[in-house]
């Protein structure tokens, strides 16, 4: 090996992203043969037809579309011309309001079911049947009841981040190793100061997992709820631009949902890490 | 000396077997500890050793009988008994330190940080850990874990400290420092201690008194051992003195074969309440003169 692992898959991912976007480049440039046409009838047609061009946009109008964006990311004309950082701000900040009042719930919840095989027999069934429910099916029956499209949108993500986060932590917490619970009880510890010193610290790998796995569908979950709700967020501005047929703006929205998912992903892994204790 | 500082009385333990019905893995067992005696408890797995040691611990309780420890019913676990666990059960996201310093603020709440470390940090030096209070328990040694593990169980100052093959697990070079380390800790402090082990000569070394059991299920106490050799006695030159051999005889001997043939040929006048004790020595008749076995 004379070339250090990363060194190499660098060098490898660099390869295929110039022969995806070199083939890209290629495939879109369009054909060579431009139908002669009537004037008239070349206005009907569009580029397509008249210059040869293909409608799908290239890389280069990708790269040219990506800079005017990052050069006005946060403008605002009017409900159907926004910056996309500020979709972006929007979906963010949706997703972040239904995920944290999901931990508020999922966490103590999911204490009390780890800790008390009574709750954990009960509660079962109804984890068992609304865990499975696509999140999106709430979304009637949340119009209907808050009467507001945008609370309704983060009632969405606060049910489909709450039951991985839920059943995580009930998992954590029942397979505390009973060694570590002997510890305490032996050293008398009250019951909240065990919760907060042993039962936590030993089962935070655990909820972080579940927290990371919830942060993940959250952010599947906001695109889809946007586009049903309309009005401001990344779903929405996707939905509107394909309204507009600007694939442009819908490819720079695909790139730009995945780099903001990948964000939110390492920074609960970043988090994760602090947590994590070698066995 | 109070005699009879740990008292057990007729304790039982059942468990339920997966057909319905129960095993009895003890019943109407009885022995007794004084106060700052080091005893040793020794028998096949499965006769209920840990279970006694648990009970001892308040970790579990007995179906039948009463533990009494300073003439109070053991009811639930207490920081007078610290327990060193086998598999030393430390805190993985705590420091050395931090492991120790557990204890001691449980032990003593009101206590400020800078009290409860300076406790910590005088029982880290104790076993000999200094220098390594900021390190991470998977970033010690088998051997050094368990000596946290005693750290921690001596901090608190507890009245008992109960063992549970704490060395089991470790090499025997490392088995043999601890070993000493405890026995020299004991014997300073005045410590009232209790260990499992299956170690016949960690038994001689470390113990005054054996209690040997019988296989289980239906475990019983078939006698206890008192150890003959001296109390100063040192690992180097214990298997010169004239009644190792005698008494290490004795307890392999019990290993052996009579902890399997004791219930059959139960002894005349053996009495479940008061188990015989026993004193093996080179020359039984004359045991102030047993030079029996010093002819090398």
């Amino acid at each position: 090996m004379t070339h250090s692992l990363t060194l190499r898959a660098s060098v490898l991912s660099a390869l295929i992203f110039f022969i995806f976007v070199a083939t890209w480049h290629l495939a879109t440039s369009g054909s060579s043969s431009v139908a002669q046409m009537d004037p008239e009838y070349a206005k009907l047609m569009g580029l397509t037809a008249t210059t040869g061009k293909s409608a799908m946009p290239g890389p280069l109008d990708v790269g040219a579309k990506i800079l005017e964006h990052l050069r006005a990311p946060f403008y605002d004309r009017g409900p159907n011309d926004k910056g996309i950082g500020l979709q972006l701000a929007y979906s963010v900040g949706r997703v972040m309001l239904g995920y944290a009042l999901a931990v508020l719930v999922a966490v103590p919840g999911g204490f009390l079911i780890g800790m008390s095989p009574l709750m954990s027999r009960a509660l079962n069934p109804y984890i068992q049947i609304l865990k499975p429910i696509s999140p999106l099916a709430w979304m009637p029956l949340a119009l209907y009841t808050i009467k507001d499209s945008s609370v309704s949108a983060i009632f969405v993500i606060f049910i489909c981040s709450l039951w991985p986060m839920l059943i995580n932590t009930a998992f954590g917490v029942a397979s505390v190793r009973k060694e570590w619970l002997n510890v305490a009880r032996t050293l008398e510890v009250p019951p909240l100061r065990r919760a907060f010193t042993i039962i936590l610290p030993a089962a935070a790998p655990t909820i972080l997992t579940g927290m990371r796995i919830s942060i993940g569908i959250a952010w599947l979950v906001i695109v889809a709820a946007e586009m049903l709700v309309g009005g401001t967020g990344i779903g929405y501005f996707v939905w509107n631009e394909w309204n507009n047929l600007s694939i442009t703006n819908v490819i720079i929205s695909i790139l730009v949902i995945g780099l903001v998912g990948m964000l939110l992903d390492q920074a609960l892994a970043r988090v994760a890490r602090f947590v994590t204790y070698p066995d | 000396m109070t005699d009879r500082f740990i008292s057990i009385e007729s304790i039982a333990r059942h468990y339920p077997q997966a057909g319905g019905g129960s095993t009895t893995i003890f019943d109407d067992l009885w022995f007794s500890m004084n106060k700052g005696e080091f005893s040793c408890i020794i028998g096949h797995s499965g006769c209920g050793k840990t279970t006694v040691l648990n009970i001892l611990a308040g970790l579990d309780l007995p179906d039948e009988g009463v533990a009494v420890v300073d003439g109070k019913a053991i009811e639930g676990p207490s920081l007078d008994r610290a327990v060193i666990f086998q598999s030393h059960a430390l805190l993985p996201w705590r420091s050395v330190i931090g492991n120790v310093a557990y204890a001691v603020s449980s032990r003593w709440r009101d206590w400020s940080k800078d009290k409860v470390r300076e406790q910590a940090q005088r029982f880290i030096e104790l076993v000999g850990l200094k220098g390594n209070e900021n390190k991470k328990p998977s970033e010690l040694s088998g051997g050094m874990k368990q000596r946290v593990g005693i750290a921690r169980a001596l901090s608190i100052e507890p009245k008992i400290l109960l063992m549970d093959e704490p060395f089991s697990a470790l090499d025997a070079l490392t088995r043999g420092t601890l070993q000493d380390e405890v026995r020299r800790i004991c014997l300073d402090t005045g410590q009232t201690a209790f260990m499992i082990t299956h170690d016949v000569d960690e038994a001689i070394y470390l113990a005054d008194r054996i209690v040997l059991m019988t296989n289980g299920p239906n475990a019983m106490v078939a006698e206890i051992v008192e150890n003959p050799l001296p109390r100063d006695r040192r690992r180097i030159d214990l298997h010169k003195h004239p009644d190792y051999y005698a008494l290490r005889n004795h307890l392999i001997d019990f290993l052996v074969s009579r902890s399997r043939s004791f219930k059959d040929e139960i002894p005349a006048g053996y009495q479940k309440r008061h188990p015989p004790v026993v004193r093996p020595t080179a020359n039984p008749k004359a045991p102030e003169g047993g030079d029996a076995l010093k002819v090398a």
